[in-house]
């Protein structure tokens, strides 16, 4: 099928295109450079700002972490539901939606490629099984690494290239796509009831410190060439004064970087720029971060903003979950994954008039605003741990907009008020940065080749937004642009036109992206590393892996690797 | 006034959301008649499951009321969200009676289902006849249950009676099954009669008054002294002695438990203890 985009206003950093006014042809699911005008699909989208599709670098959308979260929470789900239409499904949820409210709400805001960032590897069936419910976009899985025993074992005898054997093998198997690390070390302790308080503290048993891992698997990365970096949840996250210790997380691989290409992507930043002793006196540490980032060029960063609503927060952050259960009493659940990870759920509401919630809030904008270059920060809000993925509209008003920043300010507490940074900043991002913020950057980082830009030959997904960006001041006008980014004119996925006007016309399935990483000498599964599984996880080897037929789409990713 | 009959009697549950007085207010019968309802999978017209009468009272009131007649045991959600204006019930009614009220007043001549004035915030409920399970408590899983209002039960209620209750006044004149006032915060539940067990448990604030008998008291309630009498609402105030316990202490919390001594003569053995 054909499909001509005509008299769009074009916003596609990664090619340099910045508002220009220009055709989009589209041929077989593809960017062509021309289609004939007589036989195509034509759109007309004069007076609309045509965006590549959205990518969402991080957002826990799938995974037995989510539908947990989903049986914790019917109270989530009673006040929002929709009912199923010619082209839906029924579904319920605000902060855990089903798996195909998930992906209907995000193709209705013109996102086409989303990132699960925490996959506990023996969990990798349940989460591809809901990958594989979530319709309209493509996506992807990053396994969490940074806490599993052989990582550890390797990591502590030095063997890097062993260990990087041993994560390739773990990634092909899981079909993930990324090293994630969740507080590295801290939730190995937390299996014995302990965390670690820095980057130098001993884990026990291993003997190792999260600067070794994080060092560690930052090497791996490099070797096995992977296209994205390690994906870091800093340690101490969600505690005050822990801004120092994103600094040294950020620091510790800073040699490691090279041709000025990232190393290391620290995720929902907001929660890890906190400064202060204690929760009275917390203070947003997003200047330094800032300051670091804008000076350093291996380091990207997604926001994780707060939005203040009822949410549902979920990690595989162990101890972190626990101490938030203590503050809010809330119901909560708590869970050891055998030998690679831990999690917690907990609900959770945002409220204006809470000093801490309104700092955190003030954070996220401040860390957006302030880091200069926006290829290096991304918009997300960690959903739904700082709040749901359909309240992105309302960040890109607030990033648009120094007016909608004020109207937000007057009704947060007062002392964060006085206290945030937002008052002494001016700037108002442009739709060319947002565009960079909310897909282009996060495809760059994530390093998706067909996606995130409009150039001839990348996937076609675009998304149009009904809004002018040459008679509108967003400045002014913020709530209109908020509108706009609610529910795309049109959300093209794979040349196919789903969704139109915040209305799915089209069901379609998304690909499962993962890597297939060679290795010169791959991994021998031996008869002892059966024995290690008989002994310490509850599967056997034989019903670990996920094969390729598992996937409702698979698309796999070739990387050639160094060792 | 708005006189509703039911035509049949329904082997399916109906959802009557629209069955509330600010809906109703100004509406011709015709209009009325013609509000949309469920039952079960099927969208009806009300006009297709009730009968539907104006009746002119002499007083032109400001409220609307409703009335309604006959057996509506498997009619849901009535008098959801409503704001102001009366319902008067004659017969028994399903579950969620009052669900979120803001305001007005709902008489129920019979027996009510679960969850009667879930969540209220304001207005009064009164049942005359028995209550079902989760009088005034909040929806599955969550913690934000009745922030005002009154509900007056003159028969009895079921268990959980008042869970996560934060604000108000909930009475029951008859007994009350377990966990009356479980994870309470705030405000007052009077039980006149007996308690089923576990009265309070994990409540962090505000008061529950038993009347009658008790079994016993949960383990992890302290008492604090003998009271003479104890308020439940403004000029209104029962005649005791009273036990006063304070808990739950797994909460870390001084909730109040007030039990009548007269009734509860093996509590005695707390008085050793003051």
């Amino acid at each position: 099928m054909e499909l001509l985009i005509k008299n769009g206003i074009i916003y596609d950093p990664i090619n340099g295109v910045n508002g220009e006014k220009m055709d989009i042809a589209i041929r077989d699911g593809k960017i062509v450079e021309n289609v004939k005008e007589s036989k195509a699909l034509k759109i007309d989208a004069s007076g609309m700002t045509v965006m590549p599709g959205g990518v969402d670098i991080h957002c826990h959308i799938a995974g037995s972490e989510v539908n947990t979260g989903r049986l914790l929470r019917p109270e989530d789900h009673f006040r929002d539901f929709e009912r199923k239409t010619p082209n839906t499904r029924s579904g319920v949820g605000h902060s855990v939606p089903s798996t195909f409210t998930t992906g209907y709400r995000y193709a209705k805001m013109g996102y086409t490629t989303i990132m699960n960032p925490s996959m506990p590897p023996l969990e990798a069936k349940h989460t591809h099984e809901e990958l594989n419910d979530t319709p309209m976009v493509d996506k992807a899985t990053y396994p969490l690494l940074g806490d599993w025993w052989f990582v550890l074992e390797y990591l502590k005898d030095g063997k890097i290239e062993e260990c990087a054997r041993y994560v390739a093998w773990m990634i092909t198997t899981t079909k993930g796509y990324a090293i994630k690390i969740v507080n590295p070390g801290g939730l190995e302790a937390w299996g014995s009831g302990r965390n670690v308080s820095s980057i130098d503290d001993q884990v026990p048993y291993f003997g190792i410190t999260p600067r070794e891992i994080l060092r560690g698997l930052c090497k791996v990365n490099k070797l096995l060439n992977l296209p994205h970096t390690i994906h870091v949840h800093t340690n101490n996250l969600g505690k005050p004064g822990n801004y120092l210790t994103a600094l040294d997380t950020m620091k510790c691989v800073e040699d490691l970087a090279s041709e000025g290409k990232p190393a290391i992507h620290i995720t929902h930043c907001q929660f890890c720029a906190f400064k202060g002793s204690d929760w009275r006196t917390v203070k947003s540490g997003a200047e330094e971060i800032a300051k670091y980032v804008n000076n350093h060029p291996h380091v990207t960063l997604d926001i994780g903003q707060v939005i203040f609503t009822d949410t549902t927060t979920m990690t595989a952050d162990g101890p972190f979950q626990y101490s938030l259960y203590g503050l809010t009493g809330n119901k909560w659940v708590n869970h050891d994954v055998e030998t690679e990870t831990s999690s917690g759920i907990v609900p959770f509401r945002y409220r204006r008039k809470s000093y801490v919630h309104a700092i955190q809030w003030s954070t996220g904008l401040e860390l957006a605003l302030l880091v200069k270059d926006p290829w290096k920060i991304f918009m997300t809000t960690d959903h739904p741990n700082g709040g749901p993925f359909i309240y992105y509209p309302r960040i890109i008003a607030w990033f648009m907009s120094k007016k909608a920043r004020e109207a937000t300010l007057k009704k947060i507490n007062p002392r964060a008020e006085s206290r945030s940074l937002l008052p002494s900043t001016d700037r108002e991002l442009s739709f060319y940065e947002i565009a960079i913020m909310t897909r282009a950057g996060q495809a760059k980082a994530l390093g998706l080749e067909g996606k995130g830009h409009l150039g001839v030959g990348a996937d076609a997904d675009v998304a149009i937004y009904a809004i002018n960006p040459e008679t509108i001041d967003p400045s002014k006008k913020y709530k209109t642009v908020r509108k706009a980014f609610e529910n795309a004119a049109y959300t093209i996925k794979g040349g196919k036109i789903v969704a139109k006007k915040g209305e799915i016309l089209k069901h379609v399935e998304g690909a499962t992206m993962w890597l297939d990483v060679q290795v010169s000498e791959p991994i021998r599964i031996t008869e002892e590393m059966k024995r290690r599984f008989r002994e310490y996880w509850t599967v056997e080897y034989e019903n670990y892996p996920v094969t390729e037929n598992y996937l409702g789409v698979s698309h796999p990713i070739t990387i050639k690797a160094d060792v | 006034m708005t006189n509703l009959y039911p035509i049949k009697e329904f082997r399916f549950p109906v959802i009557a959301e629209c069955m509330n007085p600010d809906i109703f207010q100004g509406k011709t019968r015709q209009e009325i008649e013609g509000l949309t309802i469920w039952e079960g999978n099927k969208q009806k017209k009300l006009g297709e499951l009730f009968k539907v009468e104006e009746t002119k009272t002499e007083h032109q009131t400001e409220r609307t009321t409703i009335a309604i007649y006959g057996d509506v045991s498997k009619v849901r959600r009535i008098g959801a969200y409503m704001t102001n204006g009366e319902i008067a019930i004659r017969g028994d009614v399903g579950m969620h009676l009052g669900e979120e009220m803001e305001g007005g007043k709902i008489t129920v001549h019979g027996n009510v289902g679960r969850w009667a004035g879930s969540m209220i915030k304001g207005g009064t409920i009164e049942i005359h006849g028995d209550a079902g399970d989760y009088l005034g408590a909040p929806y599955r899983g969550s913690s934000r249950g009745m922030r005002g209002g009154k509900i007056i039960v003159y028969g009895n209620a079921g268990n959980e009676a008042g869970a996560y209750m934060r604000k108000g006044v909930i009475k029951i004149y008859g007994t009350a099954g377990q966990f009356v006032g479980l994870r309470m915060r705030n405000g007052t539940i009077y039980v006149q009669k007996d308690c089923e067990g576990r009265a309070g448990a994990c409540m962090t604030g505000g008061k529950i008054v038993v009347g009658g008998f008790l079994e016993s008291v949960l383990p992890t309630f302290t008492i604090e002294s003998v009271k003479k009498k104890v308020k439940i609402e403004e000029n209104e105030r029962i005649e005791g002695p009273f036990y006063l316990f304070l808990g739950d202490l797994t909460e870390n919390s001084k909730g109040k438990l007030y039990v009548l001594k007269e009734k509860n003569p093996h509590l005695s053995h707390y008085e050793k203890l003051l």
